[in-house]
């Protein structure tokens, strides 16, 4: 026995490639000109300034002990020389974060609203996070050539998963009393999703946000094997060269980073009352 | 006036209802449809009327369709037959934009567990029905202060559900209905998570804002105690039937079926029932012109120790003793009006819990007197302690 199925899959990949390639560009240039030109934007910006302003967000959104691990942080990445591949690093997560959510939270309050979505979409979560996240880089390459579009595509792939899980299971937890509140005073279906059930899922919504954003950093490490520069692509030549200390020193980079992410992502609070007790 | 006409309504819960819908117009039970179909009949084939400005009340144990009924009225469930009549428009021929439209203007709705949102203070609580109304900022706040301080929280605009009690929530939850002027308020077994304290100074509370305001309550309990304190009238549910509809006072005294004298076993009877609910007619009375000897002859006749006095109108006079008959007899005297001595009446609204005490006191039986002075009945120990 032979079943082909890889067969069949090259020739949808050949069949997408001579189809829709300008469709392919045209992505390709939206998304080249939004990083390069947040990347220009801040290698423009001197580094101490932009790590202080990093370190007061930080301080802003949470509290004044992660606000000096921040600066701290980002200090010793300046210090090892490795800036411009940590904002390479940055802007990729950045972006590839923004795209993840911006396609997730909207397709997790669809999931919600309608059965029928859910029932198709949720299997194909299952495949999206469960297939070997290399595997995206061979069609990324394909349809987008090498470089930081491929990497950013694959990793919105990779990452958008848990933005749609949460956002649906936030908006499913809201207590039906609360959605019968809604439908008592005749809000519209869209009022009922904006006064009550995306503030009562906001908790839920963080959660997703920030495990995207997680999921996005991971990616960007394994994207560097198809040409994403910045501190992926430092580990790799680590590798390629059995350089333990560049490898090291990349690494560390890339855990500080997280570090901050997820902790300034966790702890945010939009919507939520501001007082404390 | 009706406000609401409910006609032939029915529900049923579970996929494909029409099924379970059959079976029922063709007699069969709603357990015999639980077990051949798996559906539950939520209510079943209800008729009644709900009056402007009453306070009516849904009585009915949990599994009754009590709920049901009550979200069927402003079609937050959809019954799959009948009709719900409110003002005049069958709400199940609205389209959802009408639907929306009558929910706005007629309906405020209190839930059992308040059905606050955490995130948001006091005001932005209460000003959550008005957000979607057309009013501008001003009026918004107006009216939520002023329903605020209808229900005694001024100063409280600020806080957040979680620093309030739940009496205090529920005074958020009423002042958020009433803030959007419904002429209906649904209430949703809406005192029923709080302490019995706190219970009655809501109960209190609404019998206050409903003297004030004119508006239909639609109000569900599982509390008898509760329906007849606050209804005009009572409907009590039983799988989705209602078995009596009456007034507290047809409810307590003429139970039609054994549901509802179980119900009422376990009544605190002595605040609900009135002195017109037990008196007796007195069998034999003393009229001004009669003599002494008549007197003597129609308090031994009946064992009296005591005889009630009236005039050629039925009107009360007072009461003379046996003893005193005796006396004066024995002195010669012939004239009743020396002897005639006064006693407290009662007002045939006076519940049993008023009397009750004087009552055990007292030699006598008291009279019972409406307005004109007509004397309506009498009241004795033995007929309070058999109604207690």
């Amino acid at each position: 026995m032979d079943i082909k199925i890889g067969y069949y899959v090259e020739l949808f990949i050949q069949f997408l490639l001579d189809h829709f390639k300008p469709f392919f560009s045209s992505i390709s240039n939206v998304i080249e000109g939004f990083m390069t030109g947040t990347e220009s934007a801040l290698l423009l910006l001197p580094p101490l300034i932009f790590i202080i302003s990093m370190a007061l967000l930080a301080w802003f959104f949470t509290n004044r002990k992660i606000a000096l691990f921040t600066l701290f942080g980002l200090l010793l990445v300046f210090g090892m020389g490795l800036w411009i591949s940590f904002i390479k690093t940055f802007v990729l997560v950045l972006v590839a974060g923004f795209f993840s959510l911006c396609l997730g939270i909207p397709i997790g309050i669809l999931c919600s609203k309608s059965k029928n979505t859910d029932r198709i979409l949720t299997p194909t979560l299952d495949f999206m996070q469960t297939m070997p996240p290399f595997v995206y880089l061979i069609p990324a390459v394909m349809f987008f050539g090498i470089g930081q579009v491929p990497a950013v595509i694959s990793t919105v792939i990779f990452a958008m998963p848990p933005a749609i899980r949460l956002t649906k299971l936030g908006l499913n937890q809201v207590p039906g009393e609360l959605i019968e509140v809604g439908h008592s005073f005749g809000f519209t279906p869209f009022e009922l999703l904006l006064k009550i059930q995306l503030p009562m899922a906001t908790p839920s919504i963080m959660a997703g946000v920030n495990q995207s954003i997680m999921l996005s950093l991971s990616m960007v490490v394994i994207a560097s094997m198809i040409g994403a520069s910045g501190l992926g692509s430092n580990v790799l030549n680590g590798i390629q060269k059995m350089e333990i200390g560049v490898g090291f020193e990349a690494g560390l980079s890339v855990v500080i980073l997280a570090i901050i992410l997820d902790r300034i992502t966790g702890n945010m609070r939009f919507g939520q009352k501001k007082h404390s007790k | 006036m009706n406000k609401i006409e409910v006609q032939d309504l029915t529900h049923i819960f579970g996929p494909h209802p029409k099924r379970g819908l059959k079976m029922i117009k063709a007699g069969q039970s709603k357990d015999d449809v639980l077990k051949k179909t798996g559906l539950t009949v939520g209510i079943n084939n209800v008729n009644f009327t709900i009056r402007s400005n009453e306070i009516f009340v849904i009585m009915g144990l949990s599994g009754s369709g009590k709920s049901t009924l009550l979200r069927c009225l402003n079609r937050l469930i959809d019954p799959i037959e009948g009709r719900v009549i409110v003002n005049g428009t069958d709400i199940k021929s609205l389209d959802k934009k009408a639907l929306r439209e009558i929910r706005k203007k007629e309906f405020g709705m209190v839930f059992q567990n308040f059905g606050l949102l955490p995130y948001k203070t006091v005001l932005e609580n209460t000003t959550l029905g008005l957000d979607v109304q057309t009013l501008s900022d001003e009026e918004k706040l107006e009216r939520a202060e002023k329903s605020l301080e209808k229900v005694g929280l001024s100063g409280w605009e600020d806080k957040y559900p979680d620093e309030l009690s739940g009496g205090m929530k529920q005074r958020v939850g009423l002042a958020r209905a009433l803030s959007v002027d419904p002429s209906i308020l649904l209430m949703d077994e809406p005192f029923s998570a709080l302490d019995p304290l706190i219970k009655q100074e809501m109960q209190e509370l609404l019998l206050d804002l409903y003297d004030e305001m004119n508006k239909t309550v639609v109000f569900i309990t599982h509390d008898l105690d509760e329906a007849l304190k606050l209804g005009d009238r009572i409907a009590i549910m039983k799988d989705g039937e209602i078995v009596q509809l009456g007034t507290p006072e047809d409810i307590l005294t003429n139970s039609k079926t054994p549901y509802v004298e179980d119900f009422v076993k376990n009544v605190n009877r002595s605040v609900v029932l009135t002195a017109s609910n037990i008196m007796i007619k007195p069998s034999v009375l003393l009229y001004e012109n009669d003599g002494l000897n008549v007197a003597r002859y129609k308090m031994s006749q009946n064992n009296f120790t005591s005889i009630f006095v009236v005039d050629d109108k039925r009107r009360y006079k007072g009461l003379v003793l046996f003893e005193d008959v005796y006396q004066a007899i024995k002195n010669g005297e012939n004239d009743i009006s020396s002897l005639v001595r006064q006693t407290k009446i009662v007002c045939p609204d006076d519940t049993i819990n008023d009397i009750a005490s004087d009552l055990a006191q007292s030699d006598v039986p008291f009279p019972v007197i409406d307005g004109g002075n007509y004397l309506l009945g009498i009241l004795v120990k033995g007929t309070i302690l058999e109604n207690i």
